[in-house]
């Protein structure tokens, strides 16, 4: 069932045909709003699924379907295959050192908030201590995080008396680093920040960061939500101690996401959810706990879920990571040309390609976003409107929401047009109407 | 094209030119509502008086930032609930969160919605109806609070 990798195409040489990807993606065939193509610009929201995950799926249902680890019986093995399987896909796909360091969560908010309670429950319990917290340590995070990134700290805060501290954010949509000595300080316990914004597509230094941050001995935790599904990210490169993604975002399912860490991390951490399959032994008053990742995972996973990851991974794999970004780039520099065009459009973040990726918010000048994207999905254009979860930084941009189209591999420069001539409809429509 | 049964003309006049805009005084109780979805944001003040015994609304002024549904829908709010008394624009204010509810299909009674009755293609869209529904709340809200202070 697990492929060997060693012939996996990285897709190299290959040429990047959209329309045959297209066809992978029965999902952009539906006509909507009275018979109008569907025009998918809202990837960074969800992506869409091509066949080949939603077929791995139905086999395992059709095939294999068994609980997993607990199951004696011919199928409890097909299904445990698949799913330890799939950890290995993920773990060979990021450049883990080995799949004992993927564990498997429901999103990466949970995979965040796993790192949050666990360093809670080292801070209730006494350490170890690189997780625990208490007042006069840090957290530092930056203004352009999802709140995914926000929250979960705050909370830990809250709980530990520990201090959330921040990186601004330059006028042009990058991470302002100029105070970088200030933040990141011996008081630092963790750094988290967001590989690229969601908002922005920003890609951030994180290399830099987490080299001081480590100066500093802290802990480094990588937000690759965005990041993971369009080039290629290695662990080891970035120089993460954790870092998070989620299926549904990278042509897997809804339901599935991983947090990374290091093995030595994931050891030393106190569980998070208690509960069945993570245990090693457990008497009326006290338990033991199963050697990671499974210290991690309590009660029945979304095993199916994580079989259609695996099988993302594949799909993207086959494609190459490195092809699907040159294409996202080659998206990149066409529809800032579209909307630099557009008169009365501020765009929020990078206005080049550089260190840049395919998800592009903007106002217009005189229409509120709702407006702009209810225009849009007249003409059949999917996006989306408002703070994208990332609410301060829209406040440091002084604006209340925005509106986002996002790509990903399968969208192609007609359709950054056709975005272009949307918004000139939603101008015209406000400005006659 | 189906955006003109979105936003009909009487909208678009709404949100070119709003009614009773702008926060005053005096007031009894002021509240302010954002849609978490959007950040959308509304302040309400509202001022009641008694008329033959029965609480009135006297004033209701706002600030808001928003789209054109929710900043239309807050101006129409004010033109039918103002010189009402609390009971009827509560019931009026129940119809159109009736009529919000409809998925496209109500029938309002324009007798009661008058303007409002325009709000009825945004009902299906799911996506809108907090925008037109942001004054509204905060209205009910800001009232429910001024009566319990004239009752305290």
């Amino acid at each position: 069932m697990i492929e060997p990798t060693g012939n996996r195409r990285r897709g190299e040489g290959a040429v990047f045909d959209v329309a045959r990807i297209r066809k992978d993606f029965p999902i952009l065939d539906r006509q909507i709003r009275g018979g109008q193509p569907l025009v998918y610009l809202d990837s960074a929201n969800t992506s869409q699924k091509p066949r080949q995950v939603l077929d791995a799926m139905t086999d395992f249902y059709e095939r294999h379907n068994a609980n997993i680890h607990r199951a004696s019986h011919q199928l409890g093995e097909e299904a445990t295959e698949a799913y330890e399987g799939a950890r290995i896909k993920v773990g060979e796909f990021i450049g883990a050192a080995d799949e004992a360091e993927i564990v498997f969560t429901k999103n990466i908010s949970e995979a965040i908030n796993l790192v949050a309670y666990s360093m809670g429950n080292a801070s209730a319990l006494g350490g170890p201590a690189r997780f625990a917290l208490g007042p006069g340590d840090e957290i530092v995070i930056t203004e352009m995080e999802h709140h995914s990134n926000i929250v979960p700290w705050q909370l830990l805060c809250q709980r530990t008396g520990a201090t959330l501290r921040w990186f601004g954010v330059t006028p042009d949509g990058r991470l302002d680093t100029s105070g970088i000595g200030d933040l990141i300080t011996p008081r630092t316990k963790l750094v988290s920040l967001v590989h690229q914004s969601n908002v922005l597509g920003t890609i951030n230094p994180v290399r830099r960061i987490a080299d001081a941050a480590h100066a500093a001995g802290a802990l480094v935790l990588v937000d690759a939500a965005q990041s993971v599904p369009h080039m290629p990210v290695d662990v080891a490169e970035l120089g993460a101690d954790f870092l998070g993604f989620t299926g549904h975002k990278m042509c897997g399912p809804t339901g599935i996401g991983v947090l990374w860490a290091r093995r030595e991390l994931l050891e030393e951490m106190p569980p998070f959810l208690g509960g069945g399959e993570m245990i090693e032994t457990v008497w009326m008053d006290r338990s033991t706990f199963a050697p990671p990742p499974h210290k991690f995972e309590a009660g029945t996973m979304p095993i199916a879920q994580a079989v259609g990851l695996g099988a993302a991974i594949d799909y993207l794999t086959e494609i190459g990571l490195d092809a699907i970004r040159a294409h996202e780039l080659r998206l990149i520099e066409h529809t800032l040309r579209v909307l630099g065009e557009v008169e009365g459009l501020r765009l929020l973040g990078p206005a080049d390609a550089a260190d840049r990726g395919s998800a592009f918010s903007f106002t217009v000048e005189g229409v509120h976003p709702h407006d702009v994207s209810q225009v849009l999905d007249d003409r059949g254009i999917a996006v989306r409107a408002g703070h994208h979860c990332a609410w301060p930084l829209h406040r440091a941009f002084g604006v209340q929401a925005s509106t986002r189209a996002s790509f990903y591999l399968y969208n192609t420069r007609e359709e950054a047009d056709t975005l272009g001539e949307g918004i000139r409809l939603a101008q015209r429509f406000f400005a006659d109407a | 094209m189906q955006l003109e049964s979105m936003y009909q003309d009487i909208i678009l006049d709404h949100y070119r030119n709003p009614h009773h805009r702008g926060l005053r005084q005096p007031y009894d109780a002021e509240v302010h509502h954002v849609n978490p979805l959007c950040g959308d944001e509304v302040t309400v003040r509202v001022s009641l008086k008694e008329v033959g015994g029965e609480p009135t609304v006297a004033d209701v002024s706002y600030e808001s930032l928003g789209c054109s549904i929710s900043q239309a829908s807050a101006s129409v709010m004010t033109d039918l609930v103002i010189g009402k008394s609390v009971a009827d624009a509560m019931a009026i204010s129940q119809e159109f969160l009736e009529l919000m509810k409809s998925k496209g299909a109500g029938e309002p009674d324009e007798d009661l919605l008058e303007d409002a009755v325009a709000f009825t293609g945004v009902s299906k869209y799911p996506a809108r109806i907090k925008c037109a529904l942001l004054g509204w709340m905060a209205w009910k809200d800001a009232t429910a609070r001024a009566l319990e202070e004239a009752s305290s």
